[in-house]
């Protein structure tokens, strides 16, 4: 850097870079607010989903899933699991926890009632219902 | 050491420390059960192993930015802290709240866990990284605003550096954004956007300041170049981070409901967030190829070094392989975000932790510097941990490579078990990689005890 270019410059680019990055950041956040109703699937945003979400988040289920490939890496994405297995399917397989086959990874039975595995298949229907732009690449996740 | 007041960052260089060692070690358990699925099943579950392992990460980085506040703002003040007293009394407030939030993980099921501390009343459990009770959220942001009043308060009273303002901006910026963790909407959409303005504005926003902060502390110190110059480069780095930084949270943006947009603008940001970590690495060679003293704690200047070079590779390299939308349409949520996750983390804020404990521990403990025995060790426990990281991310990226071709990329797709089970032979070497590692550690620990002829005081 030449000596011409002084601290104090380098401040005042600093102060104002960060305050236009974050109002241009704030906008952006602004639109994407107008436009995430119309693919988030709020629609079926239904009290079942909502008690799901809850299940799905006391359990802890991100600590070894992705959901929209954020999570852990230790086991399936779930954010389409509804439409790769089916309800029956889920519920039966949370039931059927933990396998004990030797060495394989193992998931624990977290002991849920009746109407917990109906709000957490809800809530996992709704999430394959968002408009993802196509993510995840093709229905194994 | 100049101000006695100083000394309070002592305990928590320690405690930062313990709970690195902590982290390694349910690390190591975790990468054993990847490949013998069934290991301390169901004692420990690897979600319970993994919120203990990332937690403990954010909580030692958090204890080693406080030490390294307290040990810093009174030399850039040039005054004394404020109240040492209450930075003590927040060092047994935060860890008495983090070691029973940890016990709790591992003694109680979430789910009870939750009922018992008030998730009932603010729902903001169960998110990755933000897995705390509420109780947990609410300490860490009383702690947080202890801390930053007592450091304002001791900013106010003295001299006003550069350096002492980015660092405030940054912490200050931490305790803000993460107010966000107490925002959970029923709506996913919303709430993985909000997530992020914790998780993405933290490491690849606020925390870049205090990152760039104590590396030019540390750089002053060791090389002895005017802190003008130092300053400047700080200024220039931070900005780089925050103008690319900002919108570069779009990269988070592209598959999770939001608009399409994002695809362009997180690509094209995130695609020059290297630019700031390329900068820290020409800045910290640079400085110390024109350093005007010889300091005589040779392993500090190797840990700055070293925290310029990994940042870059980890942050920078590894963040840029997998940040383009089309790129990542693919290797999103796999092994090569985990490879990514880990470099950058180890090389950004584990590395320059270690910098500023690396340089003032040794001052805490009454010398300039560790005997020239002791700094060999740590010198070691700087290779074997960098090295040992450096295979972690490869095997990773190797065996993430596999996962996309396996599972998404080739025309017939297998499931992912079926894909997992192929990657078995790179989830062992990362083991091996893994226990190297904390074979490093546990050298950089010994260090601490090896004594020898010390250097005599000077600053």
């Amino acid at each position: 850097m030449s000596g011409t270019f002084t601290k104090s410059m380098a401040r005042n680019i600093f102060f104002g870079g960060t305050v236009f990055f974050a109002l241009l950041f704030l906008a952006l956040t602004f639109d994407s607010m107008q436009t995430i109703p119309k693919r988030d699937n709020h629609a079926n945003l239904t009290p079942s989903v909502v008690a799901g979400k809850k299940v799905w988040e006391t359990n802890n289920c991100i600590g070894c899933h992705t959901l929209m490939g954020e999570g852990a890496y230790f086991a399936p994405e779930l954010g389409n699991v509804y439409k790769r297995r089916g309800p029956e399917f889920i519920k039966a397989w949370i039931q059927s926890q933990p396998t004990g086959a030797p060495g394989r990874r193992q998931m624990p039975n977290f002991h849920l009632t009746e109407t917990q595995l109906n709000d957490l298949v809800e809530f996992l229907k709704y999430s394959s219902e968002i408009n993802t732009a196509n993510w995840p690449p093709n229905i194994e996740g | 050491m100049q101000y006695s007041s100083q000394s309070v960052a002592k305990p928590y260089f320690i405690a930062a420390i313990g709970l690195f060692l902590g982290q390694i070690l349910f690390g190591l358990i975790m990468g054993l059960q990847y490949v013998i699925g069934d290991f301390l099943f169901p004692a420990i579950p690897f979600n319970v192993a993994r919120m203990v392992h990332t937690n403990l990460l954010i909580v030692w980085l958090l204890f080693g930015f406080m030490g390294a506040a307290y040990y810093m703002i009174p030399e850039e003040t040039e005054t004394e802290l404020y109240s040492p007293k209450l930075a003590i009394l927040m060092f047994w407030v935060f860890l008495v709240a983090g070691a029973a939030t940890v016990l709790g993980y591992l003694l109680v099921p979430y789910a009870t866990l939750a009922q018992y501390t008030g998730n009932d009343i603010l729902e903001t459990m169960g998110r990755e990284f933000l897995e705390q009770p509420l109780l947990t959220k609410i300490g860490i942001v009383v702690v947080a605003l202890v801390f930053l009043f007592n450091l304002t308060m001791t900013m106010l009273k003295g001299r006003k550096t550069s350096i002492g303002l980015v660092l405030m901006m940054g912490l200050w910026g931490l305790a803000v954004f993460f107010l966000f963790s107490f925002y959970n909407p029923s709506n996913l959409v919303m709430d993985k956007y909000f997530w992020w303005w914790v998780v993405h504005l933290w490491v690849e926003g606020v925390w870049e300041l205090i990152l760039g902060a104590l590396l030019a502390f540390v750089l002053i110190k060791v090389t002895g170049v005017d802190r003008e110059v130092i300053e400047k480069w700080l200024y220039v780095i931070v900005t780089l981070s925050l103008i690319t930084g900002l919108i570069g949270t779009g990269h988070h943006y592209f598959w999770i409901g939001t608009p399409e947009y994002w695809q362009w603008w997180g690509s094209v940001f995130s695609a020059l967030e290297p630019i700031p970590f390329f900068a820290m690495t020409v800045f910290a060679f640079n400085m110390v190829n024109r350093r005007r003293r010889e300091h005589p704690n040779k392993a500090a200047t190797l840990w700055a070094l070293g925290t310029g070079v990994m940042s870059f590779l980890g942050a920078g390299v590894w963040g840029f392989l997998h940040t383009l939308a089309p790129v990542n349409y693919y290797t999103h949520g796999t092994q090569i975000t985990a490879a990514h996750g880990h470099m950058a983390f180890y090389g950004a804020y584990a590395m320059v932790v270690i910098t500023i404990i690396s340089y003032a521990m040794p001052i805490l403990r009454g010398r300039a510097a560790n005997s020239e025995k002791s700094q060999v060790l740590e010198m070691w426990s700087f290779w074997l941990m960098t090295v040992a990281m450096v295979f972690i991310t490869l095997f990773l990226t190797a065996a993430g490579i596999l996962q996309v071709w396996l599972q998404r990329y080739s025309s017939t797709p297998i499931p992912f078990m079926a894909a997992q089970d192929q990657l078995t032979i790179f989830y062992w070497l990362r083991e091996g990689a893994g226990v190297m590692f904390l074979i490093g550690l546990l050298v950089y620990i010994t260090s601490f005890f090896v004594g020898g002829e010390t250097k005599a005081k000077s600053a």
